[in-house]
């Protein structure tokens, strides 16, 4: 067996799965605190790729200097999905606490679709090259080809915003209101948490993560399409109920398992099947094991 | 006052929110940007009306009022009423809507029978969808896995058995049954949310394997050359071929409409909507849930299995891009618009829904736009759809005096 090849699906695979796990963060904390599957959340990433793209692209056109160009588009990109973020959940989910389980679930695919065709009718449907906006990194050039810029970048930045999400819910009193409510809602509005004010910020946070990873991958990718978010919201919902939704260390180790699983099966196997295996991975899990590697079982009151 | 501060308030943040996406135009070969502004600043009048609007149906809605007050007797839900409890004005609008359904292809054009014949099939999928979402309650993303499989049944044995049409329209039934148990039969225990994504993931699954494996399917090339339906072997030209296509839909809409009226108030279709008020209480009151599921599936998927057969036949090319999530995804939006259970209703949102957009150009181009728009309003102010599922009730005549028996 070839180290070297191996190496490099290793490292493509923790991009990858980087990427699944910064949006998986999303979706559980979103389910974890309200018990929604949040189906518009692969549409943030998709705004915060096409956010990024515009934003850099009047910039570009503007004439500032490339290398400070991504962190403002990036920076752009995030409170933009923040915004729709809060906004997609004042508009579509908070009219409907309390309704019947389906009843917030079909209202997130129409707003999925809705968002989709929103950029599509706004934008266009092509795919369009997202610029080139990385520096050179030499000292890469001594460990091989294994890892380009953008892939030591992204392990870079989503590894820094793992660790600030994690601090943040462990010592912050927001990150721990956070944690109150998602065990116990009613609970926590006894104790004078503000729980409206929590989902808002949980929608504002994985929004956030979200554009953040859409950034990430559109300059990995070079390329930007109004459905991307689509395939890349299930891939990483697979994700966060792999490592069990609800759970955020969960959503991280999901995503990385998934994006190492697909690295492999494309390395070895075959490319054509790596939608299909992530899809048969999340049938297979919610079938046998629906709690999740690091998530608890949940018993059903009556 | 205070409603058009907030309305203001609402217009100015969507403004700001839709400003790199709707606001920018970017070429990115010329290097040029357009700033469409005009846009932006219509985006926030109407936003501003729109909020208006939404502010004024949710003070109607939190005072437990209708959003829209008609007189007794008026609106659809009603009116449907009024005119089961007179059966004579009843037949009458019944047979004046069946002369109308079959004069139509006579009339009209080749292009306007072609339209008819997808809304008619999309009735058909609709109210197979509403088995299983509006009656049993079980959220399904991925139907249109099974209407693939029909469609793909019929193009496969045909192009490697040379079977036709006759042959295959019971096969693919039944083909389609059998993946929606292979689908039901290991889901049984998820419920909700769970559910919605396990099926989604398996329409997925069934579209790729229809992509992907060339040998069998064609890949993304399709089955092509399927012959249209054939009748006693007579020689038929497309528009008469059309015109029977047409008449092969209508008759199975109007089979599918008896069959499922006649299932709801069956004992299975008493189950179905009790799993679907409430699965526990359901379990508790001694039904058979696994048994009440797969029946759901297995009929759901039925139809979706004949709907694809018979567009098989009628376009007489099919490819995986004709079953896409989006496609579920439309489906489910006319059993949501309807009213999940109402058949009356469904079939009316699948007309509109399939029929407008043909008619209305300008409106084709933002269809997927307002299904979206569609479903979360529809969620929000109106969640039983445009009818909600009428049921039958029965009294006690004792306790409340003469009148009594089946209503």
């Amino acid at each position: 067996m070839d180290i070297q090849f191996f190496i490099e699906l290793f490292f493509g695979g923790l991009t990858r799965g980087s990427i699944y796990a910064l949006i998986a963060l999303g979706y559980t904390l979103v389910y974890g605190i309200i018990e929604l599957i949040n189906f518009a959340h692969g549409e943030i990433y998709m705004l915060g790729a096409f956010t990024a793209l515009l934003v850099a692209g009047v910039l570009g056109v503007y004439g500032f200097p490339a290398g400070g160009i991504l962190i403002v588009a990036a920076l752009a990109a995030i409170v933009w999905c923040a915004a729709y973020g809060y906004t997609l959940e004042k508009v579509a989910y908070k009219p409907l606490r309390g309704a019947p389980r389906l009843s917030p679930l079909i209202s997130a695919i129409g707003m999925s679709i809705f968002l989709q065709n929103y950029v599509l009718l706004a934008q266009t449907a092509d795919f369009v090259p997202f610029p080139n906006l990385l520096p050179e990194m030499e000292f890469l050039d001594h460990i091989g080809n294994v890892m380009g810029p953008s892939d030591f970048l992204i392990l870079m930045v989503s590894t820094l915003a793992m660790l600030a999400l994690s601090l943040f819910i462990r010592y912050t009193r927001m990150g721990k209101a956070m944690r109150a409510t998602a065990q116990n809602r009613k609970m926590a509005l006894l104790l004078g948490i503000n729980a409206d004010r929590i989902i808002s910020l949980t929608f504002i946070i994985g929004s956030s993560l979200a554009a953040l990873g859409g950034v990430l991958i559109a300059s990995h990718m070079g390329q930007v399409n109004f459905g991307i978010g689509f395939l890349a919201g299930l891939k990483a919902f697979t994700a966060a109920v792999l490592g069990g939704i609800g759970s955020i260390p969960g959503a991280m180790l999901g995503g990385l398992v998934l994006g190492l699983a697909e690295s492999f099966t494309t390395g070895y196997f075959s490319g054509n099947y790596e939608d299909m295996l992530a899809f048969a991975i999340l049938i297979l899990i919610l079938i046998f094991r629906p709690d999740g590697i690091l998530g608890k079982a949940k018993v059903q009151k009556v | 006052m205070q409603r058009v501060i907030k309305a203001a308030i609402a217009a100015l943040w969507f403004m700001l929110l839709t400003l790199p996406v709707l606001g920018i135009k970017l070429n990115t070969i010329e290097r040029t940007v357009s700033w469409r502004l005009d846009r932006i600043v219509l985006l926030g009048i109407a936003i501003f009306g729109l909020a208006m609007l939404w502010d004024w149906c949710f003070s109607r809605k939190a005072r437990g009022l209708a959003i829209i007050k008609l007189p007794d007797g008026f609106g659809l839900g009603p009116a449907m009423a009024a005119l089961s409890q007179k059966p004579k004005l009843m037949m009458t609008s019944l047979a004046v809507l069946a002369a109308i359904m079959i004069a139509m292809p006579l009339v009209s054009s080749f292009y306007q029978t072609n339209i008819m014949i997808s809304a008619l099939l999309y009735v058909m999928l609709a109210l197979g969808l509403n088995i299983v979402v509006g009656l049993a309650g079980q959220l399904v993303l991925g139907y249109v896995a099974f209407y693939a499989v029909g469609a793909y049944a019929y193009g496969l044995l045909h192009q490697f058995f040379g079977f036709g049409f006759w042959v295959c329209l019971p096969i693919g039934g039944f083909v389609a049954v059998i993946f929606g148990l292979a689908l039901g039969f290991p889901v049984l225990r998820l419920r909700g949310d769970y559910l919605a994504i396990v099926t989604l993931g398996f329409g997925e699954i069934v579209r790729l394997a229809l992509q992907n494996w060339t040998s069998l399917t064609g890949g993304p090339r399709g089955v092509s050359n399927i012959p249209r339906p054939g009748f006693f072997g007579m020689q038929m030209d497309i528009s008469t071929s059309t015109t029977y296509v047409y008449y092969l839909v209508l008759v199975a809409v109007v089979v599918t409409i008896v069959v499922i009226s006649r299932l709801k108030n069956s004992r299975v279709g008493l189950a179905l909507q009790a799993l679907r008020e409430d699965e526990i209480a359901c379990e508790a009151m001694g039904i058979d849930i696994m048994r009440v599921k797969l029946s759901a599936f297995a009929l759901g998927s039925c139809w979706a299995g004949f709907a694809g057969v018979i567009f098989a036949a009628k376009t007489t090319y099919i490819n995986p891009s004709s079953f896409t999530f989006m496609e579920s995804a439309m489906i489910l939006s006319m059993v949501v618009l309807g009213g999940m259970g109402s058949i009356t209703g469904v079939a009316i949102a699948a007309l509109i829904l399939i029929l407008a957009p043909e008619y209305l150009r300008a409106f084709s181009e933002y269809r997927m736009l307002i299904f979206g728009a569609i479903m979360v309003i529809m969620m929000i102010f109106r969640p039983q759809g445009l009818i909600s599922g009428e049921r039958r009730r029965y009294r006690i005549s004792a306790l409340h005096g003469t009148e009594g028996g089946r209503q």
